[in-house]
């Protein structure tokens, strides 16, 4: 493996199917639109440019830094990558760049991709543009500065929601998993924040037409901004709730059913998961597993399909 | 001020009256200002060899990225009776096979079947036709077999050949290579010479060699700051060292 | 110089290789599928579902335990499911006083943990046996097959394709990096955090707008073959009669992993 592990990427078995049938729901849905919105802006020129900056944010991957003591974190790309091509291209990009780790790397499992998709993709991709969007029309030291600050703030929001993941699956007690991925990513995203701001500045500076305000502004608007900053409005007030008083969540957590343990696992995590006339048997839950990804497959299908008749016309 | 060359009265070539290729006073500026083409008059025939050389910056390129309409979709270029306007330029880019000069920018598919497919797939010829072109185009730059390679794992002289092969595909009437002998170590570059020398096919090559133009090209076009200073016999301009020097060009 | 990592094809001719890729991604999917629905501490349905995978290993002429030896990527996220075995759950296995925390280990605790690495483990080898007896560019025609969008499946063809380029590009820069980072005898150098984040992003700047200006080259090259926004390509795959039958047996032994796994 050529990059040091930042815990990002989730493998096959530590996600229950619930949670990532839920996270694929709406990776479909934001990459759905993100296809037919880049065909709107990019036309043309689209497809080689993208793949390219699937290619680019892979290799800058391998750009690692030492941080301390041994560790290095490496650059994850989100942020940038939706700040210079616009929020849906960045969405794109990512998939592509997450999708292809999985496949070739085992860097991520194939069913939990959604939950990596989104955690990496189009968490960064809202978080990081909405936050630049806010001030790309001001000075070039606040853009600059907002800049780094919400690829900091994208990297903390894909370590919070991954965390949250873990937990919801039973697979982590919450009070300790997410203590240590904001601690660690905390660090790794200074090393994120930074690479973004400094890479934005040499490119506004050699290349004024490929990032200025007009063009950033064209590509999103409002949505973007109130999406990154209310997501970064949550993880500033949940995580030292969440870090502060475990034992109070697990207890609600409990009487909800969340903390799934040992036989009861996969689907204690919403009680109600079953099919009604069958009542709560390990065949129905089954059945209703296999019916929710069947119901994904089909969407999967009938979005493919008419994506194929729109881009035939 | 670029030195022009006089035309000797000793060798007279038939002057072709560019039945393939006909340009007519082209000029370019780049948006960010630059003037690279300044009143370009150029006459093909078929079945010619034509050189073009220069120094760098000279707008070889330039001229050449304009007989596929790249860089503007409007030019007073004629090319086998066809204007170049919108409407013509898919079959314009099927009659003119533009082969550039990086072939990692020229094979952009994951293996070297579907690069040297995409042409026809895009003229919308039947896959069979596809099929028959690929292996046939495959077969005269003599990679027959090379189909299911990935691309990155062919040496330069190989991507080269197939970057020629992507373009023959699409059968087209005039070949034009952007410094196809660039970057070719002395064993491709003596490869490269023997296949366009059998290429039964109209070329017209950008290059700095200028050796392998004195063995190719019957023809030589001199380029200099945007403008063509030279177009004669390649043995009569070779031998004017005044001319050459003045334009970065060192005799053989 | 030749980047030789990312091909992760181990050719070989094998009853498996030639089997059509699409059958392999769903057979693969279903596989990992197939672990999720497992409950935990089903050993049984765990040991059958690997029997499976070490035939599909035998079959592909690899090896038995060619998965096996790379499956050591799934390692390091272990340590994430550490903290299940204290889950509250269960029978408590002992108490351990940390000072600012207790932990106490349970019985149920210990047996998700153990489950959930097996069902990693099980899942990480059957995606490293899909790429070993697939080349990429057909895993790229398997998921155009399996209508994923044209769109996302031509940026995946393209950051196969340029990923190589790019990657060499990278150790080129990061090599003139090193020739530049000499050090004095006697001093310490290497300048702070900063300065160093602020060198590797102007290295990823520059990288960048190579990478644009390449994207530039690259679609006037599509374009001088016909390239008008809408990419076609040719799929060879055809789905024979062997692929079907692969694939029926492969959903009944899932079938019978899956009943192995909740009746007993």
């Amino acid at each position: 493996m050529l990059y040091a592990p930042t815990y990002l990427h989730i493998p096959d078995g530590f996600l229950t199917l619930v949670v990532s049938v839920i996270f694929w729901a709406v990776t479909i849905i934001m990459v759905w639109l993100a296809v037919s919105k880049t065909n709107k802006s990019l036309g043309e020129k689209q497809i080689p440019l993208m793949g390219v900056m699937a290619a680019f944010i892979f290799a800058a991957q391998m750009l690692n830094f030492p941080i301390a003591g041994g560790t290095s974190g490496h650059f994850l790309g989100g942020a940038l990558a939706a700040i210079v091509l616009g929020p849906w291209a960045g969405i794109l990009v990512m998939t592509a760049v997450v999708g292809v780790q999985a496949l070739l790397f085992q860097d991520g499992g194939l069913l939990v991709m959604g939950a990596n998709i989104f955690n990496m993709g189009i968490l960064t991709a809202v978080v990081g543009f909405g936050l630049y969007r806010l001030v790309v029309h001001q000075k070039r030291g606040l853009r600059l500065a907002v800049a780094g600050g919400g690829a900091w703030m994208a990297t903390m929001a894909a370590a919070l929601v991954t965390a949250l993941q873990l937990w919801l699956s039973g697979t982590t007690r919450l009070e300790i998993v997410l203590p240590a991925m904001l601690g660690v990513h905390a660090l790794i995203g200074i090393g994120e924040g930074l690479i973004t701001v400094a890479a934005l500045a040499y490119i506004e500076q050699t290349r004024p037409d490929l990032l200025n305000a007009e063009k950033t502004a064209r590509e999103g608007g409002r949505g973007w901004v109130v999406g990154g900053v209310l997501i970064t409005l949550a993880a500033v007030f949940l995580s030292p709730l969440a870090s502060g008083s475990p034992d109070g969540l697990e207890r609600v957590a409990e009487n909800l059913g969340f903390l799934g343990t040992g036989q009861d696992a996969p689907y204690q995590i919403l009680p109600d998961y079953t099919i009604p006339f069958l009542g709560e048997t390990a065949l129905s839950t089954i059945l209703a597993g296999v019916v929710g990804a069947a119901l994904v497959m089909g969407l999967l299908v009938l979005v493919g399909r008419n994506l194929q008749r729109r881009s035939e016309v | 001020m670029p030195v022009k060359h006089t035309p000797s009265y000793d060798l007279i070539i038939p002057e072709c009256q560019g039945d393939l290729l006909q340009i007519q006073d082209l000029h370019f500026a780049y948006p960010d200002g630059h003037q690279a083409l300044r009143g370009i008059n150029l006459n093909v025939c078929e079945g010619e060899k034509i050189a073009l050389v220069g120094p760098n910056g000279a707008g070889k390129s330039t001229l050449m990225l304009h007989l596929n309409g790249i860089l503007g979709d409007k030019s007073p270029i004629t090319i086998a009776g066809l204007d170049l306007v919108k409407e013509n330029l898919p079959v314009i880019r099927a009659l003119v096979g533009l082969v550039f000069q990086n072939p990692d920018d020229q094979l952009f598919s994951p293996t070297v079947f579907e690069d040297v497919a995409f042409g026809p797939l895009h003229m919308g010829l039947p896959e069979d036709e596809v099929l028959e072109r690929v292996k046939e185009a495959l077969a005269v730059v003599g990679m027959e077999g090379f189909g299911e390679r990935l691309s990155h794992h062919l040496s330069m002289g190989q991507k080269k050949r197939i970057a020629i092969a992507t373009v023959l595909a699409m059968h087209p009437q005039i070949l034009v290579l952007d410094e196809p002998s660039a970057g070719l170590d002395p064993r491709a570059r003596r490869s490269l010479i023997d296949f366009l020398q059998e290429l039964p096919i109209t070329l017209l090559v950008s290059t700095h060699d200028l050796r392998m133009v004195n063995e190719l090209f019957p023809r030589m076009v001199i380029m200099d700051e945007g403008e063509i200073v030279a177009d004669g016999p390649t043995q009569e301009l070779l031998k004017d060292e005044t001319l050459l020097l003045a334009h970065g060009l060192e005799s053989v | 110089m030749h980047v030789d990592i990312f091909d992760q094809f181990q050719f070989s001719e094998s009853k498996v290789h030639s089997l059509d890729p699409r059958i392999k991604v769903l057979v693969a999917v279903a596989f990992i599928l197939s672990n999720a629905l497992l409950p935990d501490g089903s050993w049984l349905a765990f040991g059958v579902a690997w029997f499976f995978l070490l035939l599909a290993n035998d079959l592909s002429n690899l090896g038995l335990g060619f998965t096996l030896k790379r499956s050591v990527i799934a390692l390091p996220f272990a340590v994430v499911a550490v903290s299940a075995i204290f889950s509250p759950r269960g029978e408590p296995l002992g108490v351990w006083d940390l000072g600012f925390m207790t932990l106490i280990p349970t019985d149920a605790g210990l047996i998700r943990f153990a489950s959930i690495l097996l069902r990693s483990w099980l899942s990480v080898q059957i995606a490293i046996l899909l790429v070993a007896t697939t080349q990429f560019p057909d895993l790229i025609h398997a998921l155009e097959h399996l209508r994923l969008p044209r769109t996302l499946t031509t940026i995946i063809a393209f950051l196969f394709r340029y990923l190589f380029v790019l990657t060499n590009e990278v150790f080129r820069i990061l090599r003139a990096r090193e020739a530049r980072s000499a050090r004095l005898p006697g001093v310490s150098g290497g300048g702070s955090l900063g300065w160093r984040l602020k060198t590797t992003g102007s290295m990823a700047g520059q990288l960048f707008t190579r990478s644009y200006e390449r994207s530039d080259r690259i679609y006037q090259a599509m374009i001088s073959r016909g390239y008008a926004g809408h990419i076609r390509t040719l799929n060879p795959h055809r789905i024979q009669s062997r692929d079907w039958l692969v694939l029926i047996v492969s959903a009944a032994v899932l079938m019978l992993i899956q009943l192995v796994g909740w009746i007993l």
